[in-house]
C-alpha cells in the first residue's frame, strides 16, 4: 500500500488523462494551423502564439504533476480560502485590472496576463463541494439554497460587472450541480421555461407570447380542475399571482431587450433569430465562421491547407473560433469526432463522479462535468452559428494560458480526488 | 441516483445537435461548393503571354506588338504629395494636373483610371524610379496591336476588348482582355493568344495578398502566342490598295495551284494603326456609322452581285460537259436572241457580229450574249423538264463553288445564289416554267449572285483545267502547326478536263482581239474576261439605274497559270475600261515585279469615280440632277 501511495499516478484515471491529452495536442495542431505564417520559425519560438502555447502546455504538466503530489485532503481543507482568495482577485480587478476588449478581466503581469475569473470557477465549485458535503444538508430548505445560490452569483456578479456576461453565464452550470444533490426541479423547470419565454418573446414579440402563455396556463388550469377533480377554490390568489408574475416576465424581456440591453447585444440576437442579415458588420464573425466550417466539407481540406484559416478570415479564430479551423481543415470527420470526444469526455467525468465515496467529491466532479459541457456548449453552438455570439473559450483548444491552467487545475483535482478514494478504504 | 441522469441526458442531446447541425453545413448544404480554387480566400491572377505576330508570304511584318505606357491613378489611395515637383517629372502643368485629378475622381474613386495615357519609353523608365514616391499612382504596361504597314486592315482585323457577355459564353476570357474581333485576328484567335498564365495567390479577409496559394503548385506558366504567315502578298495587296484608290469595289487574287489567297483588297478601308489603344472606340463609331464608304464592310468576301458576263465562261464549259455544243458549234446573232414569239422576249447582245456563225471561242471572246443564251436553252431543254435540266446545269454551275459557303479561313462571308429547280418551282407553283423564262441566267444575270472572292476561286478552278483548293490565309504557323486538311483537298468540278482548252483560248482571245487588248502585255499571256453587271436600285417605288459595276476575271500566265484573281469596281462602267487594266497591272506587278505599262498605271492611279459616287448619292437622296 504505501509504495502505491509514493506513486502518484496510483489510482488515476487513464481514460480520462487519455482523453485530456487527446483534446490538449489535437487542440495545439489547431492553435498552430491557425496562427503560423509561411515563414519558418521554430516551433518552440516563444514569440509566436503556437510557440507560448507549448509553454502554457508545458507549464500545465507541471501543474499536473504538482496536484498529483498533494494530499487530496488538501483541497477540501482550503477551499473556503481559496474562495475567498478567488473573490478577492476578481474584485480587485476593478482597481488593478486591464482592460481588454472592453471588460477589465486581466491582471497585467508584464510578459503575459492572467485572467481571474479562469480560477474562479474552480475555486466556486470547490465552495460548493464543501458546502454540500455536510451529509445533514438538505437543499429543499430555503435557507441552505440561499446559502448555495451566494457561493454561485457572487463569482456570477462580479463577472458581469467585468463586464464579461459571457463568462458569467457558465455558473448557471452549477444548477444541474444543485439539482443533482437534491434541489427541487422548479428551478430547472422554471429556468427552461424562462429562457424559452425569453426567446420566443424576442422572436414573435411581446403579444403574442403573452397571449399564447396565458392560453396554455388556462387551458392546463381548466384540466386540473375538470379531470382532476380538484378545487382550486383557496388557490386562486397563487393562480392570478402566476398569471402576474408570467406577464410581468414577458414584459421584462421586452423591456430589458429594448432598454438596458446595449444595441450590440440585440445585433447579436437579431442575427441569430434571422431578424437581422448583415453579414458585413456585427454578424461578420459568425458568418465567416459558418462559411469555413462549411467550405471543409465532409473530409476537409487537410492540415494546414485551409485557405480561409490562413486567410485570417475568421477574426479570433485562435481562441473562441478554434472550432471553425478543425471544421475547415479537418471536415465533418474531425468536428463529429470532436464532438463525440467531448461527449464521452463530460459523461466519463459524470460516470466517475457517480462512483465517488465523498458528497465532496461527487459534487466537485458534477460541478466540473456541468462546467467543461457548458463551455462546450455555448462556444461551438456560437461558432457553427446556433447560439448568439458569446465570448468563451472551448476548453483545451483556444488559445491562452489562463484558460488552459484553469481547466487543468479543475480536471486533475479531480482526478486526484478520484485517485484518492482508492486509498483511503 | 436517478437525478445525475438530467445532465447527461441533456449533454447527449446536445451532442446530437450538434452533429446534426455540422451535418447540415459541411455536407448537405456544402454538396455543390467543392471547387477550393474558386473560393473568394484565393485571387487569380493572369499571366499574358504575347499576341503572335503575323507576316506575309514573303515574312513581312504585318501585326506586331508595341508597348504602352499608361500612369494610372486610384483616387483613393492618393496620399498629398509634392505637386509641383510631380508636375515636372510628367511635363504638365498644375492646372491639368488637377483637371485630370478631378476626372479619375468623377469616374471612381476606388477604381484604377488613366491619368496620363501613353508613356514614351524614355519617360516610363525615368518615372519608374520615382513612383514609389507618389501613392496612389502607377505605371501599367499593355501590349498593343501594331501595324507596321498600313494595308490589309479587312484581312488582319483588329482585336478588342472582351465584354461581359463574350466572358460568360467563353471561360477563358475575362472581362477586358483582348480577342481577336474580325478578320485573322478571330480566325486564328486561339493561335494568336497563346495560353495565359495563372497564379493562384492566398489573401486573407483585408483582401491582402499573403503570399502564393500553396506555394503555387496550381500556377502555370503562360504559353507564347504562335506566329502565323499568311498567304497573302503584302506587296500586291499594297499595290492593289493603291489603285483602287477613289473607287469603290475589291480585289481578290489566289494562286491557283494552291489556293492560297495572294490578295483581298476591299476599298474604302481603313488604317489598322486607328483601331488600336484608346483611340479605338472613338475611331470605330466613326468607322461603323459611316454608311456611304463603309469602310468596315469587306466588299472582296460580302458583296453580292450577279456576275455578268464572267459567267459564260462556266456556262461554256456546262454545255460541252452536257454536250448540247461542241467547240465548232455555232449559233447566229442578231444584235441579240429572240427566245419568244412576243416582242419583248428578246435578249440585246453587244457582239456586233450580226447574222453570221459564231463559234465557242469567238462568242467567249466578243462576250456574245446571243450564244451563251442559246448554251443555256440547250442545257435546259436537253432534259425531259425544265426542272431536270435546270439542276443538271445547277450542279456544273455550283461545282465551282459559287452558290455556297466557300470555306474559306476568314469569318465573313456569303453564299452568294445559283438558282435551281426548287427555287422557280416556288416562284411558279403550277411547275410550267421553261428555260427562257430563266434566260437572264445564261449571261451571268437573272437571279444569279456571286461575292467577288467567288468569282476568283472560279477563275482559279478555270485556269486549273477542273479542280481548285479552297481559298485561305494561312500559310504556316511558327510552330509548324499542319494547315487544316479543308485546304489541302482537291475540289474537283464536275467539267471534264478536256473541254477547257477552247474556253481558255476564248479568254486569251480577250486579250489579243477583244475587249482587254488595250491593256495587254508583252510577255505574259493573260486569259479573262470582262463583265459589267446592270446596277439598278430600288427608290421610291422606282427602278432607277445606275452606273454599271464593272468586273474583270482573269488569270496568267496561259500555260502553267500561277495567279487568277477578279477586280470588281462599284458603278465602274464597262468592264474593260477600269477592271481590265488593274487587273492587267496585278498580274504584271506579281508575276515580274515591274510595271511596263506606265501609262495605264499612272491613269488607274489618278482615276477617282468620286464624282460618280456623289452623283448616285444625290439621286437616292432625291435630289435629282435633272432638276
Amino acid at each position: 500500500m504505501r509504495a502505491q501511495r509514493n506513486n502518484i499516478f496510483f489510482g488515476v484515471d487513464f481514460t480520462l488523462v487519455f482523453l485530456y491529452l487527446f483534446l490538449i495536442l489535437f487542440g495545439w495542431m489547431n492553435i498552430y494551423a491557425a496562427t503560423h505564417s509561411d515563414e519558418a520559425v521554430s516551433l518552440f519560438d516563444f514569440s509566436t502564439k503556437h510557440g507560448k502555447q507549448i509553454l502554457w502546455i508545458g507549464l500545465s504538466f507541471l501543474l499536473v504533476i504538482g496536484i498529483l503530489f498533494v494530499d487530496s485532503k488538501i483541497f477540501e481543507r482550503f477551499s473556503s480560502i481559496i474562495y475567498l482568495i478567488s473573490m478577492a482577485s476578481l474584485a480587485g480587478l476593478f482597481v488593478f485590472g486591464k482592460k481588454i476588449n472592453g471588460a477589465t478581466s486581466w491582471y497585467d503581469l508584464g510578459a503575459t496576463s492572467l485572467q481571474p475569473s479562469e480560477f474562479a470557477k474552480f475555486a466556486t465549485v470547490l465552495a460548493l463541494a464543501r458546502l454540500l458535503n455536510d451529509k445533514q444538508y438538505d437543499l429543499k430548505l430555503f435557507k441552505n439554497q440561499i446559502k448555495a445560490f451566494f457561493i454561485i452569483f457572487l463569482p456570477a456578479v462580479l463577472i458581469t460587472l467585468q463586464p464579461d456576461p459571457g463568462s458569467a453565464l457558465i455558473y448557471t452550470a452549477f444548477f444541474f450541480v444543485l439539482y443533482r444533490e437534491g434541489l427541487p426541479i422548479y428551478y430547472i423547470a422554471i429556468g427552461g421555461f424562462a429562457i424559452l419565454v425569453f426567446i420566443l418573446t424576442l422572436a414573435f414579440g411581446f403579444n403574442i407570447v403573452l397571449l399564447s402563455t396565458y392560453t396554455i396556463f388556462s387551458l392546463f388550469i381548466l384540466y386540473i380542475i375538470y379531470y382532476r377533480k380538484k378545487s382550486l377554490k383557496f388557490q386562486w390568489m397563487n393562480i392570478m399571482g402566476l398569471y402576474a408574475i408570467c406577464g410581468l416576465f414577458i414584459f421584462s424581456v421586452d423591456y430589458v431587450y429594448n432598454n438596458i440591453f446595449e444595441q450590440r447585444h440585440r445585433d447579436r440576437f437579431n442575427i441569430l433569430l434571422g431578424k437581422s442579415n448583415d453579414t458585413r458588420g456585427v454578424g461578420y464573425n459568425t458568418n465567416q465562421s459558418v462559411l469555413t466550417i462549411k467550405s471543409g466539407g465532409f473530409s476537409g481540406k487537410g492540415y494546414l491547407q485551409g485557405d480561409r484559416t490562413q486567410g485570417n478570415f475568421v477574426p479570433e479564430q485562435h481562441t473562441d473560433y478554434i472550432f471553425s479551423t478543425i471544421g475547415e481543415e479537418w471536415g465533418f470527420l474531425g468536428t463529429s469526432l470532436l464532438i463525440i470526444v467531448f461527449t464521452f469526455f463530460v459523461l466519463r467525468i459524470i460516470q466517475l463522479a457517480e462512483r465517488q465515496k465523498t458528497t465532496f467529491s461527487r459534487v466537485y466532479g458534477y460541478g466540473i462535468a456541468a462546467i467543461f459541457f457548458f463551455h462546450y456548449l455555448i462556444n461551438i453552438g456560437m461558432v457553427i452559428g446556433l447560439f448568439p455570439t458569446i465570448g468563451i473559450p472551448l476548453p483545451f483548444f483556444s488559445y491562452g494560458g489562463s484558460g488552459l491552467w484553469g481547466f487543468t487545475i479543475l480536471l486533475f483535482i479531480f482526478i486526484k480526488l478520484d485517485a484518492s478514494k482508492s486509498y483511503e478504504l | 441516483m436517478k437525478r445525475g441522469y438530467l445532465l447527461s441526458f441533456f449533454i447527449i442531446t446536445i451532442a446530437f445537435i450538434f452533429i446534426g447541425k455540422l451535418f447540415y453545413l459541411q455536407i448537405i448544404s456544402n454538396a455543390n461548393n467543392q471547387n477550393n480554387l474558386r473560393s473568394s480566400t484565393i485571387k487569380k491572377l493572369f499571366d499574358y503571354p504575347e499576341r503572335g505576330y503575323i507576316y506575309d508570304r514573303k515574312g513581312t511584318l504585318l501585326v506586331a506588338n508595341k508597348q504602352s505606357y499608361n500612369l494610372m491613378i486610384v483616387p483613393r489611395e492618393v496620399a498629398p504629395l509634392d505637386t509641383v515637383e510631380f508636375c515636372k517629372l510628367l511635363k504638365i502643368d498644375k492646372a491639368y494636373f488637377l483637371k485630370r485629378f478631378d476626372k479619375a475622381k468623377k469616374w471612381s474613386r476606388r477604381l484604377p483610371s488613366v491619368f496620363l495615357a501613353h508613356l514614351s519609353k524614355e519617360d516610363y523608365a525615368y518615372l519608374q524610379e520615382k513612383m514609389h514616391k507618389y501613392k496612389g499612382f502607377y505605371i501599367e504596361r499593355k501590349l498593343l496591336r501594331n501595324y507596321p504597314i498600313n494595308s490589309a486592315a479587312n484581312v488582319l482585323g483588329y482585336v478588342n476588348e472582351v465584354n461581359d457577355e463574350v466572358a460568360n459564353k467563353n471561360p477563358y476570357y475575362q472581362p477586358g482582355e483582348l480577342i481577336g474581333t474580325t478578320g485573322v485576328e478571330k480566325q486564328y484567335e486561339s493561335f494568336l493568344r497563346g495560353i495565359k498564365g495563372v497564379k493562384y495567390l492566398q489573401r486573407d479577409r483585408f483582401n491582402k495578398i499573403i503570399g502564393p496559394y500553396k506555394n503555387g503548385i496550381y500556377d502555370t506558366l503562360p504559353v507564347d502566342g504562335k506566329d502565323l504567315t499568311l498567304t497573302l502578298d503584302s506587296e500586291l495587296q499594297q499595290y492593289g490598295e493603291a489603285l483602287m484608290k477613289g473607287k469603290r469595289g475589291g480585289i481578290v487574287a489566289i494562286e491557283p495551284d494552291s489556293g492560297e489567297i495572294l490578295s483581298l483588297i476591299t476599298m474604302p478601308n481603313y488604317n489598322p494603326n486607328l483601331m488600336v489603344g484608346r483611340e479605338r472606340s472613338k475611331n470605330s463609331v466613326i468607322f461603323f456609322s459611316d454608311t456611304i464608304n463603309k469602310p468596315m464592310y469587306d466588299r472582296s468576301l460580302l458583296a453580292q452581285y450577279a456576275p455578268g458576263s464572267p459567267f459564260k465562261i462556266i456556262q461554256g464549259l456546262a454545255g460541252l460537259q452536257e454536250e448540247v455544243i461542241t467547240p465548232k458549234t455555232s449559233f447566229r446573232c442578231f444584235h441579240g436572241y429572240k427566245y419568244g414569239a412576243r416582242e419583248k422576249e428578246f435578249m440585246g447582245c453587244h457582239c456586233g457580229i450580226f447574222n453570221q456563225p459564231i463559234k465557242l471561242q469567238q462568242g467567249l471572246a466578243k462576250s456574245c450574249n446571243s450564244y451563251f443564251s442559246n448554251v443555256y436553252r440547250r442545257i435546259i431543254e436537253k432534259y425531259p423538264t425544265a426542272s431536270e435540266g435546270m439542276n443538271a446545269w445547277s450542279k456544273h454551275i455550283r461545282s465551282f463553288g459559287l452558290g455556297q459557303y466557300l470555306g474559306y479561313d476568314l469569318p465573313q462571308g456569303q453564299k452568294g445564289l445559283i438558282p435551281d429547280a426548287a427555287l422557280y418551282n416556288r416562284w411558279y407553283p403550277d411547275g410550267r416554267w421553261r428555260a427562257t423564262y430563266t434566260i437572264s441566267n445564261a449571261i451571268g444575270q437573272g437571279q444569279i449572285l456571286t461575292t467577288p472572292i467567288q468569282l476568283a476561286n472560279m477563275t482559279a478552278a478555270v485556269a486549273n483545267k477542273g479542280y481548285y483548293y479552297t481559298p485561305h490565309i494561312l500559310k504556316a504557323t511558327s510552330d509548324k502547326t499542319p494547315i487544316d486538311s479543308a485546304y489541302t483537298t482537291l475540289h474537283s468540278t464536275t467539267i471534264n478536263p478536256k473541254h477547257f482548252p477552247p474556253i481558255i483560248e476564248g479568254m486569251h482571245d480577250v486579250f489579243k482581239t477583244g475587249t482587254a487588248k488595250h491593256v495587254r502585255l508583252k510577255d505574259i499571256e493573260i486569259c479573262g474576261k470582262t463583265g459589267t453587271a446592270e446596277n439598278f436600285k430600288r427608290i421610291d417605288g422606282k427602278k432607277i439605274q445606275f452606273e454599271d459595276h464593272s468586273i474583270f476575271v482573269a488569270f496568267a500566265p496561259k500555260k502553267n497559270p500561277k495567279i487568277a484573281l477578279v477586280v470588281y469596281i462599284e458603278n465602274g462602267g464597262y468592264g474593260s475600261m477600269i477592271a481590265a487594266p488593274i487587273a492587267s497591272l496585278m498580274i504584271e506587278r506579281y508575276l515580274t515585279g515591274k510595271t511596263t505599262n506606265k501609262y495605264w498605271e499612272n491613269r488607274m492611279l489618278n482615276t477617282s469615280l468620286e464624282a460618280v459616287y456623289e452623283k448616285q448619292l444625290k439621286t437616292i437622296k432625291g435630289e435629282s440632277t435633272e432638276e
